[in-house]
């Protein structure tokens, strides 16, 4: 009896503990939730882990054959590494004598030497590989783990940039009115005239390639959405009591904007944030399968898609199962997720069931 | 009503004047001297030399926009960079089979979407309800390109049912041999998000006491949910839509890339990978226009959708 009587005593001790312990609670307390922490945490740890080089840092190199078989499915007709090997055989075959036709013949005993010195290690080609190699024999968990690095990284970052813009337009809209109000909806309604795709189209088509510029081109062209919410936040907030009583007691324009207001919208900003995590991963990788997105030496999930693309018609799935079902994962885990988080930050706004 | 659509028309004006400056700024700005963007790309150089000429490159930034804006005035944006072909006609010729697989897409995602999310909405709560919410949740994981990428290899490769790619020159060919592939997998992608989306609307209207009123005197079922939800429901669903439209203008560039149908949205992307800079140009400032008559057109069909609709 105690103990109950303590425990619900706890409780309404934690209720009082702020709102960020509470919707920290209220999260916990979804499971569903907290299964998409698990599984988006996970995944973090992984990009973590290679963007220090703890694994897949070798992911370029050459280890299997070509369109090595999964391990799993090692007696897989593999018509690919057969041909190449034919291949290499028939240059083994010994060349017609050309020397005196042959104008680099004079050359050969220095390039002889020449490569003497260079050390190459023959390196011994696998037939099949944990999840199956690509055309170059990479293997293809490497390729996905690197690539989900990529993807996710410039996901995460373009949201960040575009939460940054959004916020920044939307709290100066919101919180001058008047002129500058005038002049962000301005600008507001012209980035959202253009069709977005265009608009990213079109920025690419200035811009080039590069990991840099697709969360510039991202974050340039997505932050209208949260714009439009923190500026509606922000003409809200300005009048309530506790801004005006910053006011009186001497509080800049600056520290109430950032220091008094932004912690009290910051919620809508971190489920803002989550959810534009997931489409720029989306747009990063359709942009990278068009080839506007990363370099061709860096992989990412939207290369991948591309090179599987045609491995398909040959039989060869790994590479595209690989991609889909790494990205599918974090993206469902990562909706669920910022759904669990809008719904613990924002009781009020509970999703329609 | 038309004091209204003046004063819209009126309104449009200076973020008609952002998107060109927007755009000028990009191409002519950012993108720098064509000179330097076509080498390596065009090799004659009084080709690049007329080039310059004619966007007035020498000039300083005020006149080049002013070429910019006669240019859109008059719709003539010169020759394409990389195909020496008019802007003009590649718009006049593109635009039909982007319409051809757009439309029917349009009309069976939205009847689809509206017909599944009513029945969702009905048995809300229900086993079906969330099974079908989960499956939507997990086909909008995938990304399109899979969707694609599958279903052009298993229906189009593998069972040979349509097509792989390719597009004719007779309208019901092209209609009914090489657009039904691209539409279905089309609608497979969009049906999720739209049934979940349009479902939420149902959801607002569904429990509002009018409803009741309706049943309570004795209304059919058909009535209440057909008549009464759907009408309300119409107006976030008719905002979707318009939303929804200018995409789908170019939307479809995934589609006309996989199967080969050279429509406006594949002329953007060729665009892009060649830095032909007039065509994406032309199609940019032009749907953007496009996009704002749009607008204007659906706050006016709310009119006539629910009269209670106010014009401010």
């Amino acid at each position: 009896m105690s103990a109950v009587i303590e425990s619900t005593f706890a409780e309404t001790r934690h209720d009082s503990a702020g709102p960020w312990r509470a919707a920290f609670r209220r999260l916990r307390n979804d499971r569903v939730g907290m299964i998409c922490v698990v599984i988006v945490a996970a995944y973090m740890l992984l990009v973590l882990g290679s963007a220090l080089g703890l694994f897949a840092k070798d992911w370029n190199r050459e280890v299997g054959v070509s369109y090595a078989n999964p391990s799993f499915l090692p007696h897989l007709e593999n018509l690919e590494a057969e041909s190449s090997r034919n291949l290499t055989a028939v240059s083994k075959v010994a060349p017609v004598d050309l020397s005196d036709i042959d104008p680099l013949a004079p050359y050969y005993k220095e390039l002889d030497e020449r490569t003497a010195k260079i050390k190459v290690t023959e390196i011994q080609r696998s037939d099949t590989l944990p999840f199956g190699g690509d055309k170059w024999g990479k293997d293809i968990i490497k390729k996905t783990v690197k690539g989900a690095e990529i993807s996710i990284f410039v996901g995460f970052a373009a949201a960040l940039l575009a939460a940054v813009l959004g916020t920044v337009f939307g709290a100066c809209a919101g919180y001058f009115g008047g002129r500058t109000n005038d002049l962000f909806e301005w600008i507001y309604n012209v980035f959202t005239s253009i069709p977005y795709i265009l608009l990213i189209l079109a920025f690419a088509a200035v811009f080039g390639k590069g990991i840099a510029t697709v969360i510039m081109i991202l974050g340039i062209t997505g932050w209208t959405g949260i714009y439009r919410l923190l500026r509606a936040e922000y003409l809200k907030h300005r009048e309530r009591e506790y801004v005006r009583a910053a006011d009186a007691i001497g509080a800049s324009n600056m520290r109430r904007m950032f220091v008094q207001i932004l912690p009290n919208v910051s919620h809508v900003i971190l489920v803002q944030l989550s959810q534009h995590v997931v489409q720029f991963i989306k747009a990063e990788v359709i942009l990278s399968f068009l080839g506007f997105g990363v370099p061709v030496e860096l992989v990412s999930w939207g290369t991948m898609l591309a090179e599987a693309q045609n491995e398909l018609v040959i039989g060869k799935w790994w590479q595209l199962a690989a991609a889909t079902a790494s990205m599918a994962v974090l993206v469902t885990a990562f909706s669920l997720f910022t759904d669990a988080l809008r719904d613990a930050l924002d009781p009020k706004l509970k999703a329609v069931l | 009503m038309t004091a209204y659509i003046i004063r819209r028309l009126w309104q449009m004006i200076p973020t008609m004047l952002g998107v060109v400056l927007l755009i000028f700024v990009l191409f002519n700005w950012v993108g720098g001297d064509p000179a330097q963007v076509l080498a390596g790309k065009i090799s004659n150089p009084e080709q690049i030399e007329n080039i310059r000429k004619q966007l007035g490159v020498d000039q300083p930034y005020w006149k080049q926009l002013l070429i910019f804006c006669q240019q859109i005035v008059t719709g003539d944006f010169g020759r394409s960079w990389s195909t020496n072909e008019e802007v003009s006609r590649i718009f006049a010729t593109r635009i039909g089979p982007t319409l051809t697989i757009m439309f029917p897409l349009l009309l069976l995602e939205t009847t689809l979407g509206i017909l599944f999310a009513l029945g969702v909405a009905y048995v809300r709560g229900s086993l079906t309800d969330r099974a079908i919410m989960i499956a939507c949740t997990f086909a909008m994981s995938i990304s399109f390109l899979v969707y694609i990428i599958i279903g052009q290899w298993l229906f189009g490769f593998l069972l040979g049912w349509f097509p792989v790619q390719g597009w004719s020159d007779s309208y019901w060919k092209n209609l009914v041999v090489y657009a039904p592939l691209p539409v279905f997998l089309a609608l497979l992608v969009s049906v999720a998000p739209t049934l979940r989306l349009y479902r939420s609307f149902f959801l607002d209207e569904i429990n509002q006491d009018y409803v009741r009123t309706a049943r309570a005197k004795g209304l059919s079922e058909t009535t209440v949910m057909f008549k009464h939800v759907m009408r309300n429901a119409m107006i976030p669903i008719l905002t979707n839509i318009a939303i929804a439209l200018p995409g789908l203008m170019i939307g479809s560039f995934l589609l006309e890339k996989f199967f080969s149908i050279p429509g406006l949205g594949r002329e953007v992307i060729t665009a892009v990978e060649r830095s032909d800079f007039p065509v994406i140009k032309a199609i940019t400032v032009y749907l953007a226009v496009f996009t704002m008559f749009l607008n204007l057109l659906v706050d006016v069909l709310y009119k006539w959708v629910d009269p209670r609709v106010e014009f401010k």
